[in-house]
């Protein structure tokens, strides 16, 4: 028979004694710094926040994977990708300042209370001095207002809607995608030549924030070259069978249906479109077109060859012939045996940009690392060069606009580039109505 | 008229698909007394079949074509089916391009083994358990087959599309002397909602005109009383719930090319099926038909965007409106009988 000495009082003393001996270095650190999750002598800790349950799983994955190849590069292991293209040259391949590069991963489980509670647990438990990813503008926007309260910068992933970078905008959080505003003026022009200028457009729409952001931007840029929308029509984010939306797009009058739905949504309604028969048919005297203003290469690979012929836009491709394309095609195909998507090309190149400013600041400190980022021109990271606009912390690159490939030769050329969109022509004032409401307010360091 | 025409056929193919699910689930309501919150995911797996026969079909090996490159720049490696092999490229084409058809051959034992694995596994466990312990435990079923099926698919969408011969639209509206493509339907709905109707019918004669299946329907009546007169009501009841795991999968496998399978589908169809079993009356079999294509038909309606303009959100409510109409006015459900969740 034992003896048990603990008592309950003893135990939460302990406890209490224990956790504030383990807190303390971390707030002695903040203190000495101030700025929160001060890195050690040694390593940096970073926090790549994605969809790894869920129905971005797959996109999560492939985040997941430039990132870890990013981590790589930055440690000097590997073939250093991008950072031999990167015009800043500020990167050595021997971790940030010095310190080797260490990461976390957190599930976001595309939910925006999973993404802030698991990003919250990198911030408070692990110590992330910066926290990036995602693949929803719901996740983004939920962790950028997080990250900002936390002091700690939030480099954001996948995230296409307006709100991201404007009345949803942050101080510490930076968007290199680009935006549902940039999809629409890269898109009209394209649809104008060919399509023509008489035009009715139907437009199904996911009822939500991205949703509504995209069929905006979409709208008027099309309605500003001389096409007439006939109708809006809203459809639920759960909804697998878009037959009874798609059902009276032929009788209405419409002879182009845009389809403002991304992921499954996006998959489903441009299967179902095709299934009606809409690519054959002929309304107005002209042949019907259906247009998808944000293509994903994961979702394509879903709508199988219903993608065949149908324009949309993306972020940047794998099939694109510059030297920063080509040297991350090289290193993530080499170590994975694929070409990466858009999402893995935005996170791996947030990565090395977030890295570079830290390295250019000579501080992890949020406030340096803003004033590094905060309209830095660079080049050679896959889309040309780019502007990190300070004014809404948005990346003004070129877009690309792009078509379902009627023969595709494997599973990963599914589409091809149409045009690459100039800089000039989806650049917007940062008080454009579209982007309108909130402000980036001021960097916060923590601590 | 020609929108009016246009949403009935709408519905009648997600009718089909709530029918043979919801058929299923009231089935083994019917017989085991088990609320089955799994049966989505046998629907899913139905679909799964037949991205699996596709996979199978489509068995390739490498032949390295020195004339093209792949992403890399390396010489492309060109996948070529087995098939081709035996059979020359065009018949193999042909076998290929019938996956899902082919896929209903093996999806029916694959099925109906799978639904005796779970029920002799699992939920024979949980006969005289309450429904919330059944629903709990079925429910976690159906996620741990949901994660084992995004573990080996992947979470996107697989393209599985229906026979070249089927792919394009029956212009109704010519037919019917309206304006061309005012009523369009795509042939492989329409063939969607044959098969149903086809298994459904099945299903009624097997239980209506066999021995077996009069049998059951007196176990279903007064279990009690079967069993007294010798006969094993357990076993036959178990055989009944893989049959309807088999109608579900059948559900499944042909719904494959109108949604591109994934591994949420069923939990998708999974609720609405419930409301349909309950709007129809728990245990019915005609009811859950009835119920399956009122609501499909319904939920059609609701998405008219006339019909959203006067009552926004309707679409997204209409289905769980009807069951709450139902369920107040008659508690039964439409056919259910008297007594089924009225005390």
């Amino acid at each position: 028979m034992s003896n048990n000495s603990f008592s309950r009082r003893g135990v939460l003393k302990t406890g209490m004694v224990a956790s504030a001996g383990l807190a303390l270095p971390q707030y002695l650190r903040a203190q000495e710094s101030g700025f929160t999750n001060a890195p050690g002598a040694s390593e940096v800790i970073l926090g790549f926040n994605v969809p790894q349950t869920g129905p971005y799983a797959d996109e999560g994955a492939d985040e997941l994977r430039a990132y870890e190849l990013a981590v790589e590069h930055l440690n000097g292991e590997g073939d250093g990708g991008m950072l031999g293209t990167f015009s800043s040259q500020a990167l050595e391949g021997a971790g940030i300042l010095g310190r080797r590069v260490g990461y976390v991963t957190g599930d976001t489980q595309t939910k925006s209370d999973a993404a802030r509670a698991s990003a919250r647990s990198m911030i408070e438990k692990d110590g992330a001095i910066m926290i990036t990813g995602g693949s929803s503008s719901g996740v983004a926007v939920a962790v950028q207002a997080l990250c900002q309260e936390a002091g700690i910068i939030f480099m954001a992933g996948l995230t296409h809607s307006n709100d991201t970078t404007g009345k949803d905008k942050r101080a510490n959080g930076f968007r290199h995608f680009f935006n549902s505003y940039m999809s629409g003026a890269a898109l009209a022009p394209v649809l104008q030549a060919a399509y023509g200028s008489d035009r009715k457009a139907y437009h199904l729409t996911a009822d939500y924030n991205w949703g509504y952001t995209t069929e905006e931007a979409v709208r008027t840029s099309t309605e500003a070259m001389g096409w007439e929308t006939v109708n809006t029509v809203l459809t639920p984010l759960t909804q697998t069978d878009f037959s009874s939306y798609i059902a009276p797009v032929l009788n209405s009058g419409a002879d182009v249906l845009v389809l403002n739905h991304y992921g499954g949504n996006m998959v489903n309604s441009l299967t179902n479109a095709v299934q009606f028969g809409l690519r054959e048919a002929q309304a107005n005297g002209k042949n019907f077109e259906i247009v998808v203003p944000l293509y994903s290469r994961l979702m394509a690979r879903g709508a199988g060859s219903a993608v065949a012929g149908i324009f949309g836009s993306t972020n940047w491709h794998w099939s694109l012939q510059d030297a920063g394309s080509q040297a991350f095609v090289r290193s993530f195909g080499t170590k994975y045996g694929f070409p990466p998507s858009q999402a893995a090309h935005t996170c791996y190149v947030q990565t090395l940009l977030y890295a570079d400013a830290v390295t250019r600041a000579g501080s992890f400190n949020p406030c340096a690392v803003v004033e590094a980022l905060e309209d830095f021109e660079f080049d050679g990271l896959g889309n040309g060069p780019t502007l990190y606009r300070g004014e809404d912390h948005q990346c003004f690159k070129d877009v690309l606009v792009v078509k379902g490939k009627e023969n595709p030769e494997n599973e990963f050329d599914l589409l091809e580039i149409v045009e690459i969109t100039p800089v000039a022509q989806v650049t917007y004032p940062a008080d454009h109505p579209q982007f309108a409401g909130g402000a980036l307010g001021t960097c916060n360091p923590g601590a | 008229m020609d929108q009016f025409i246009l949403q009935i056929l709408n519905g009648l193919d997600k009718g089909s698909a709530y029918a043979l699910i919801a058929l299923g689930l009231t089935l083994i309501f019917g017989t085991l007394g088990v609320v089955n919150f799994a049966h989505g995911a046998l629907f899913m797996l139905g679909a799964f079949v037949a991205v699996t026969m596709s996979n199978l079909l489509t068995l390739s090996h490498k032949v390295v074509d020195e004339t093209r490159t792949d992403f890399l720049g390396n010489p492309l490696q060109v996948d070529v089916p087995y098939l081709y092999d035996f059979f020359g490229q065009a018949a193999g084409d042909t076998i290929i391009d019938w996956a899902v058809p082919i896929s209903i051959l093996v999806a029916i034992p694959i099925m109906v083994g799978i639904g005796f694995a779970m029920e002799r596994g699992l939920i024979k466990y949980f006969y005289k358990r309450p429904h919330a312990d059944q629903i709990l435990v079925t429910f976690g079923l159906a996620i741990v087959i949901q994660e084992i099926v995004k573990y080996f698919y992947g979470a996107n969408p697989i393209p599985t599309p229906a026979p070249e011969a089927f792919v394009g639209s029956f212009d109704f509206g010519v037919v019917l002397g309206f304006d061309p493509n005012a009523i369009i339907y795509p042939y492989w709905r329409l063939v969607y909602f044959f098969f149903s109707v086809v298994v459904i019918g099945a299903v009624f004669a097997f239980l209506q005109f066999t021995t077996f299946g009069m049998v059951v329907r007196a176990g279903m009546a007064d279990r009690e009383t079967v069993g007294i007169l010798g006969i094993d009501i357990d076993k036959r009841f178990t055989i009944m719930f893989g049959i309807a795991a088999a109608v579900a999968g059948l559900a499944g496998v042909m719904y494959a090319p109108i949604n591109s399978p994934n591994y949420h589908m069923g939990m998708d169809f999974l609720v609405l099926s419930f409301v349909v079993v309950v709007v129809g009356g728990m245990g019915s079999l005609p009811g859950a038909v009835a119920a399956g294509f009122m609501l499909g038909i319904l939920e059609s309606f609701a998405s008219m965007s006339a019909v959203i303009d006067l009552l926004p959100g309707i679409n997204q409510i209409i289905i769980y409106l009807v069951a709450i109409i139902i369920l107040l006015t008659r508690p039964r459900g439409l056919m259910g009988r008297k007594g089924v969740m009225e005390e």
